[in-house]
């Protein structure tokens, strides 16, 4: 050997090396073990600290959790038959709250011979945000997601079948003046024409329009009013609403913010930066108290619909926040190789700008739709009943119930875990299925 | 001072410049804030030109040719590019970006899409080209620069030589009549420079009117009729490559020419 070294300070490889595989034995369950909870004394001591721990936690709570009771009436039966069957000062859960209450941790107080509207309208939900959401859900639904919103909102609250059908007009008027407009015009100016024209037709057509149908041909489902909407129902409502207009709104935001336009910019900062600054049940008050003095008097003006406004303000303000994250992280070349092929700033942003920035922007964008969601708990404090608070005081209010306290919180945390680790694990799938760019 | 060399036989036959003027640039000043970037850039490009610019990192060159599509705004004088002079007016911007492409240091593909996809986009949203007619058209230019099977993968998977190639199908698929370079080679490694070299020497074998900001001196040698050499914001020389290389008149032009040719 020593003697080739000698003579090849020259050298040249004759055969290439194969590879070949890792060293074995460098995995199993006891190699795991010690690495990560035995590697030394410190974390020894802290791994049959974690032990203890949860074996205390777990046999203080696991008792009351086998001792529930499905089958009473009363949280007396409940404790009269756990105290039977396990002895004096045993514990249980009282579950038969939720046997006898779950309709109003559901629906409120919606009617409930009209129970299919809302599963209809939840169940429809999937079908419009299927071709949004899943690459493998047909095209051809496409066309129900935008009349969706107007069909929902007419299955919840009922009324005259003409009312979503003439709104959704004013939305296809306005749509058409500026895809008509936008080549002659310009697009900004051709929106703010068909803006213009819809708006009107809101203000001033739509109403006589629809009283006038209805006479002629009534049609319509039986009116809900929003009193009656509580429980699941009144917080899905407002964070599928909420969760819908607050992208959009966000997203023009956050452009407005990295406008030229010094009145855009302006105006952009400025909502952000004070509803960012402003808790949410401040302006949870505003929408149900200093709307009704700044309103002309007999307007009635839902409180959902006043609610779900100011909750997309708020969300839409942390999602433009989250978004100009994204647009920052773009290289200035993509902006640059954009302009010198000659597209404009809009087809840029659709094309090449925003589908980039949001990607990055998905796991802030999710996070925001998951604290909105279960900020919906809020609006207990203007009244409404939210399926957290509202509800369950209602139910403890009933003599059978008085004194009730965890079951309720564990159900309902229950399905608000069910619906956001849904919402996150979908998040995390979509960011998997556009990893493939590695750029 | 020694030629510097270009293995590869160049056709020029159909390099023909004509009397058609491409660009027009008079006194054109630019500053960013108080730096006076580019001073007094007089300039006239005659269709077919292909124009090598060079000088050393600071001299303005780059922000030269951006001045033409307009990627930078310049202050004073004027630009008329196909005889349409840039201004504040959007409309005329569009235009003659829709007239000129560009390739850049870093490719800038679209990295969420397709190679193919990177090709038809500007076609079809800026040109209204039927979507078929841009495939065709996107599979013709890939063919041209010898990589028509990575026509489905996203950019990220291609190497260095690759992607550059590929912007450049991309731009002309626009089919633009003026072609900018900015350091279109900068970024790559030694080995990949060689085939996107190939295929700028191809394109203007083909007549394509070019200005190309380079330190390849061998693509300027071979394929440039006139080389640029910028220092301080302005021209400090122009001349035939010949000689350029062989006889530059002024000492700041031969300080850089003996330091990127005489190793």
């Amino acid at each position: 050997m020593s003697d080739t070294q000698a003579h090849s300070v020259a050298y040249v490889r004759d055969t290439m090396l194969p590879q070949q595989p890792a060293p074995a034995g460098q995995s199993g369950a006891v190699q795991w073990l010690r690495e990560n909870l035995f590697s030394g004394w410190l974390n020894t001591l802290l791994t049959l600290l974690g032990v203890a721990l949860i074996y205390t936690l777990v046999m203080h709570f696991l008792p009351w959790f086998l001792h529930g009771v499905w089958d009473a009436n009363s949280i007396k039966e409940c404790r009269t038959i756990i105290t039977d069957r396990y002895g004096e000062g045993a514990t249980g859960a009282c579950w038969a709250v939720i046997r006898e209450r779950w309709h109003q941790f559901i629906f409120g107080f919606y009617p409930p011979e009209l129970y299919w509207r809302p599963i209809l309208t939840f169940l429809l939900l999937f079908v419009a945000v299927g071709p949004l959401l899943f690459t493998w859900v047909p095209r051809v639904l496409a066309w129900f997601t935008p009349v969706y919103p107007f069909l929902a909102v007419w299955l919840l609250w009922g009324g005259s079948g003409w009312t979503p059908v003439m709104i959704f007009a004013g939305f296809v008027l306005g749509a058409a003046i500026l895809l008509l407009l936008s080549p002659r015009l310009g697009s900004i100016m051709a929106f703010s024409i068909g803006a213009f024209v819809a708006i009107l037709y809101f203000l001033f057509v739509v109403g006589p329009l629809i009283g006038g149908l209805q006479a002629i041909l009534p049609w319509g489902l039986e009116s809900v009013d929003s009193a009656k909407f509580g429980g699941f129902l009144l917080a899905i409502t407002l964070g599928v609403g909420g969760i819908m207009m607050s992208l959009p709104l966000g997203i023009v935001l956050a452009l407005g913010r990295q406008s030229d336009m010094p009145l855009v910019k302006g105006f952009s900062v400025v909502f952000i930066e004070f509803i960012r600054g402003v808790p949410l049940i401040t302006l949870l008050f505003v929408a149900s108290l200093l709307l009704n003095y700044f309103l002309p008097p007999g307007t009635n003006f839902d409180i959902i619909l006043r609610v779900m406004i100011l909750v997309t303000f708020f969300a839409a303000a942390y999602i433009a926040e989250v978004i100009r994250g994204g647009l920052a992280a773009l290289p200035r070349g993509q902006y640059e190789a954009a302009d010198a092929l000659g597209l404009d700033y809009w087809k840029a942003q659709r094309l090449i700008i925003l589908p980039q920035a949001l990607k990055i922007s998905i796991p802030g964008i999710v996070s925001t739709f998951i604290g909105m969601f279960k900020d919906t708990t809020l609006v207990v404090f203007v009244g409404l009943f939210d399926p957290l608070k509202g509800i369950p005081d209602f139910i403890r209010a009933d003599f059978n119930w008085k004194g009730i306290y965890w079951e309720p919180f564990i159900f309902v945390g229950a399905i608000f875990f069910i619906l956001n680790f849904a919402m996150s694990r979908y998040s995390m799938s979509l960011e998997r299925r556009l990893q493939r760019d590695n750029h | 001072m020694t030629e510097p060399q270009f293995e590869r036989q160049v056709d020029r036959s159909h390099m023909q410049v004509s009397d058609e003027v491409a660009i027009q640039i008079e006194n054109m000043n630019k500053w960013y804030g108080q730096f006076h970037v580019l001073r007094d850039i007089d300039l006239t490009v005659q269709r077919g030109e292909r124009i090598v610019i060079a000088g050393p990192s600071g001299s303005g060159k780059s922000t030269l040719i951006r001045c033409i599509n307009r990627l930078e705004e310049h202050q004073a004088g004027k630009i008329v590019v196909d005889g349409i002079e840039l201004t504040n007016d959007l409309k005329n911007i569009d235009k003659v970006r829709r007239e000129v492409g560009m390739v850049f240091q870093h490719f800038n593909l679209f990295p969420h899409l397709t190679i193919l996809e990177n090709l038809t986009l500007a076609p079809i949203w800026v040109r209204k080209t039927p979507k078929k007619e841009a495939e065709a058209t996107a599979m013709h230019y890939l063919e041209k620069v010898k990589i028509p099977e990575q026509a489905d993968k996203y950019p990220g998977q291609l190497s260095g030589g690759q992607q550059q190639r590929v912007a450049i199908a991309r731009s002309l698929c626009m089919k633009p009549r003026i072609m900018l370079f900015d350091e279109p080679t900068s970024a790559l490694d030694p080995e990949m420079i060689k085939e996107v070299l190939d295929t700028m020497i191809e394109l203007a074998e083909e007549g394509m009117t070019m200005l190309c900001v380079t330190h390849e001196m061998g693509f300027a040698q071979a394929v440039a009729n006139r080389v640029i050499f910028m220092a301080d914001g302005q021209i400090v020389e122009q001349n035939n490559p010949h000689d350029f290389f062989n006889n530059p008149k002024s000492e700041r032009t031969q300080q850089f020419l003996s330091q990127i040719l005489g190793h």
